[in-house]
C-alpha cells in the first residue's frame, strides 16, 4: 500500500446533521422495549395495579369501607359465612366481614412497596459489594466471595422465622431479610459482570490517563453494569413480592391487622371452600403483577441485549 | 529523553486452589535496553507475543517492571509522582473499539484526562479543540463512540491522549484495527500532530511499511529481546540480524515485479514459548545460520557503527545470501526441548 495515495478519501460521518446529540444505547433500547408488545402490555398492567394501589383510598371512600373495617350484619351471612361479590361488596368480604377489594388494593400497597424498597436496596449494596469484590480482586474477592456464598446458602426461611420471632414481625424487618437474601444473588452477577469489564482496554485507558480505582468503577465500570443489574432487579421485584406474600402468609410479615395479600390468603384458607373469590382474587392479583413483572423483565433484557453494544 | 536499561517483566504462572505457587514465569520482556529521543519517533518491531505490548505497557508505567530501570528526563519512572507522570506520558491504544467506553458520550471520553487531572477552564471549548485538532467534526461531542467508524475512534483516542499537552505518545499498533485506508490518514495524522506539537512517539506495529514511514529510528524485537536497532533506511536496506533479514523479506512489497524477484526466506518451526526460552540466542532454533556458540552464549547488542545496534555473533554481511535451509548443527548441540 502506499501510505500518502489513500489520504485524499475522506471518512464520512454518519448521515445526520451535526450538533444533534446522538441515539444513546438508552434510547435504543427503549425503543426496542417499545417494539416488545408483551413487554408493552406488562408495562400498562403494572402502571394499573400501581394505579390502583394509589387509589385504594378513593374505592375506600366510594365503597364506604375502609381497609380495617368489618360489617358483621352486611358482610357475613347470618350463619357466619362471608358474602359473595355484590353491589356493596364488589369482590365480596371476608371472614370478618371486611371488604375483600379495599383489602387487596391496600395489600397492593404493601406488596409493592416491600417489592421495590427492598429490590433497591438488594440492588444498591449487590452493586457495590459486588463491583467491590470484581474490581479489587485478590484477598477482597475471595473474602467477598465466600461470604456471598455463605449467604447463597443461608436456610432463607428458617432464618425468617427466627429473626421474626426474636425481632418481632413487621415491615422494617421483612424488607430487609428480604434485600439481605436478594442482594447477594446481585452481588455475584454484578462481580462477574466487573471482572469481564476489568480486562477491557478502556479501563487500561483510564489508568493510564492517571484515573483512581474509585473514579474508574463508578465512571468507567458502572454505566456498563447498568444493563444487567436492570434486568436482574426487574426479575427481583417479584422475586421479593412472593417472598413478602409468603412471609405474611406464615404470619412473619406485616402486622397481622394490615392487609397483605401473603396475609388474606391465609385467611382465605378458612373459608376457601365457601367463598374460592376470597383464595381466588387475591391469588390471581399475585399471579398477574408477578408475570408482568417477570414478562417485563424478559423484555428489558432482549432491549438491553449485549449484542446491540456494538454495531 | 525516555531510557530503558535492561527491563525485565516477567509474568508469574500461578497454580494451585488455595495456596498459589509459581510454577513458571513468562518471559515477556528479557533485558531490553534502549533509547527514545526528544522530538524522534522510534518505531518498534516484532511478531505478536514477542513483548513489545509489554514494553510500551512498562514505558507507560501501567506495568510495573519485575528488573531494570525506566527513566524518564533522568529520573526514575518508578519514584516519579504518577500524576505528574501521566502528564507528560500518555498512550494510544490498539483496538479503538475496545479502548473507549460503549456507554459514555465522546464529549465525556476526551474531557476524562482534564478531569481527572483537575484542568480548569472550558472543558467543553477545550474538547471541541481536540476534536478539530484530530479532525473530527468538533459538533459530535454528544454522540456515543458506537457512532463513529473505526478510524473515528481512533482519532477520538488519539484526542484523549492529547489533551493533557503530553511529550511522549506511546503508539501501541495504533492502526493495526483499521482498514488499509484509513491507516494511511490516521499515520498521516500521527505526523502532523507530531511536527504540530512536537511529540515525541514510541510507535509500536507489527506492520514494516508502517514502521518504515513514521520511524526515525527502529527497534526489531524477537521473543522478548531487542535484537537489532538502527535508523529506519539503515535498518531496511542493510539488515543484519538474520531475524530481520527474515522479517523483511516476508512484508509485503507494492511493486509486483520485486515482489515476483524477491526470495522470501521462511523460517523453521514457531516462535519459542516465552516461558522456556532458548538458551544463548534467543533465535538460534530457527536461525539459518546458527552455529554452537549461539547455542551456548546470548549475543549482546553491538554497535556496527553509525548506531547500528545488533546482537548477533555471526551478523549478515551485505550481500550474502540468506538460505531457508536449515543447518544441522542444531540437532546435535541443542538440549532436548519440551
Amino acid at each position: 500500500m502506499s501510505l500518502t495515495e489513500a489520504q485524499a478519501e475522506a471518512e464520512h460521518l454518519p448521515e445526520q446533521p451535526p450538533g444533534v446529540p446522538g441515539k444513546g444505547p438508552w434510547r435504543l433500547a427503549w425503543e426496542r422495549l417499545r417494539r416488545d408488545r408483551a413487554a408493552m402490555i406488562s408495562l400498562a398492567v403494572i402502571a394499573v395495579i400501581v394505579l390502583l394501589a394509589l387509589l385504594a383510598p378513593v374505592f375506600a371512600a366510594i365503597t364506604g369501607h375502609g381497609p380495617q373495617d368489618q360489617f358483621p350484619s352486611e358482610g357475613v351471612t347470618p350463619e357466619g359465612l362471608p358474602v359473595g361479590p355484590s353491589a356493596t361488596f364488589w369482590l365480596g368480604a371476608d371472614g370478618l366481614g371486611r371488604d375483600l377489594l379495599v383489602r387487596m388494593l391496600y395489600g397492593a400497597r404493601i406488596s409493592l412497596f416491600v417489592g421495590i424498597v427492598s429490590t433497591l436496596l438488594a440492588t444498591v449494596f449487590g452493586v457495590i459489594i459486588g463491583m467491590v469484590a470484581g474490581f479489587y480482586g485478590g484477598w477482597v474477592d475471595t473474602l467477598l466471595a465466600r461470604v456471598l456464598d455463605v449467604v447463597l446458602s443461608f436456610p432463607y426461611l428458617l432464618v425468617a422465622i427466627v429473626l421474626a420471632a426474636v425481632y418481632g414481625a413487621g415491615l422494617p424487618l421483612l424488607i430487609f431479610v428480604i434485600a439481605f437474601f436478594s442482594f447477594a444473588a446481585m452481588a455475584r452477577i454484578v462481580r462477574g459482570q466487573t471482572i469481564a469489564y476489568r480486562e477491557r482496554e478502556f479501563i487500561e485507558a483510564a489508568r493510564s490517563l492517571g484515573a483512581g480505582k474509585v473514579r474508574t468503577m463508578f465512571v468507567d465500570v458502572l454505566p456498563n453494569l447498568i444493563a444487567p443489574v436492570t434486568v436482574l432487579a426487574s426479575l427481583l421485584i417479584p422475586t421479593s413480592i412472593v417472598f413478602e406474600a409468603t412471609l405474611s402468609y406464615l404470619g412473619l410479615g406485616v402486622d397481622p391487622r394490615t392487609p397483605s395479600w401473603g396475609a388474606i390468603l391465609y385467611e382465605a384458607t378458612d373459608y376457601y371452600r365457601v367463598a374460592p373469590g376470597l383464595l381466588l382474587f387475591p391469588a390471581l392479583m399475585l399471579l398477574i403483577t408477578t408475570l408482568a413483572f417477570n414478562l417485563l423483565g424478559d423484555g428489558v433484557r432482549d432491549a438491553l441485549d449485549p449484542r446491540a453494544d456494538r454495531r | 529523553m525516555l531510557s530503558v536499561t535492561d527491563v525485565r517483566k516477567y509474568f508469574p504462572i500461578k497454580e494451585g486452589l488455595f495456596i498459589k505457587k509459581e510454577v513458571g514465569r513468562v518471559h515477556a520482556v528479557d533485558g531490553v535496553s534502549l533509547e527514545v529521543r526528544a522530538g524522534e519517533t522510534l518505531g518498534i518491531v516484532g511478531e505478536s507475543g514477542c513483548g513489545k505490548s509489554t514494553l510500551a505497557r512498562c514505558i507507560t508505567g501501567l506495568h510495573h517492571v519485575t528488573a531494570g530501570r525506566i527513566e524518564f528526563d533522568g529520573k526514575d519512572i518508578a519514584t516519579l509522582d504518577p500524576k505528574a507522570f501521566r502528564r507528560d506520558v500518555q498512550m494510544i491504544f490498539q483496538d479503538p473499539y475496545g479502548s473507549l467506553n460503549p456507554r459514555r458520550r465522546v464529549g465525556s471520553i476526551i474531557a476524562d484526562p482534564l478531569k481527572i487531572h483537575r484542568i480548569e477552564g472550558d472543558t467543553r471549548k477545550r474538547v471541541q479543540e481536540l476534536m478539530a485538532l484530530v479532525g473530527l467534526n468538533p459538533e459530535h461531542y454528544n454522540r456515543f463512540p458506537a457512532e463513529f467508524s473505526g478510524g473515528q475512534r481512533q482519532r477520538i483516542g488519539i484526542a484523549r491522549a492529547l489533551a493533557l499537552n503530553p511529550r511522549l505518545v506511546v503508539c501501541d499498533e495504533p492502526v493495526s484495527a483499521l482498514d488499509v485506508s484509513i491507516q494511511a490518514q490516521v499515520i498521516n495524522l500521527l505526523t502532523d500532530l507530531q511536527d504540530q506539537l512536537g511529540l515525541t512517539y514510541v510507535f509500536i506495529a507489527h506492520d514494516l511499511s508502517v514502521v518504515r514511514y513514521v520511524s526515525d529510528r527502529v527497534a526489531v524485537m524477537y521473543l522478548g529481546q531487542v535484537v537489532e536497532l538502527a535508523v529506519g533506511e539503515d535498518l531496511y536496506k542493510t539488515p543484519r540480524h538474520p531475524y530481520t533479514n527474515a522479517l523483511l523479506s516476508a512484508a509485503s512489497v507494492a511493486d509486483p515485479d520485486l515482489s515476483a524477484k524477491r526470495e522470501r526466506i521462511v523460517l523453521m518451526g514457531d516462535v519459542p514459548s516465552p516461558i522456556n526460552p532458548p538458551t544463548g540466542c534467543r533465535f538460534h532454533p530457527r536461525c539459518p545460520k546458527a552455529r554452537e556458540r549461539c547455542v551456548a552464549e546470548m549475543p549482546l547488542l553491538i554497535d556496527s557503527g553509525n548506531g547500528h545496534l545488533t546482537a548477533c555473533h555471526f551478523p549478515v554481511q551485505p550481500g550474502e545470501h540468506l538460505t531457508s535451509e536449515h543447518p544441522q548443527i542444531q540437532q546435535q548441540s541443542t538440549e532436548p526441548q519440551l
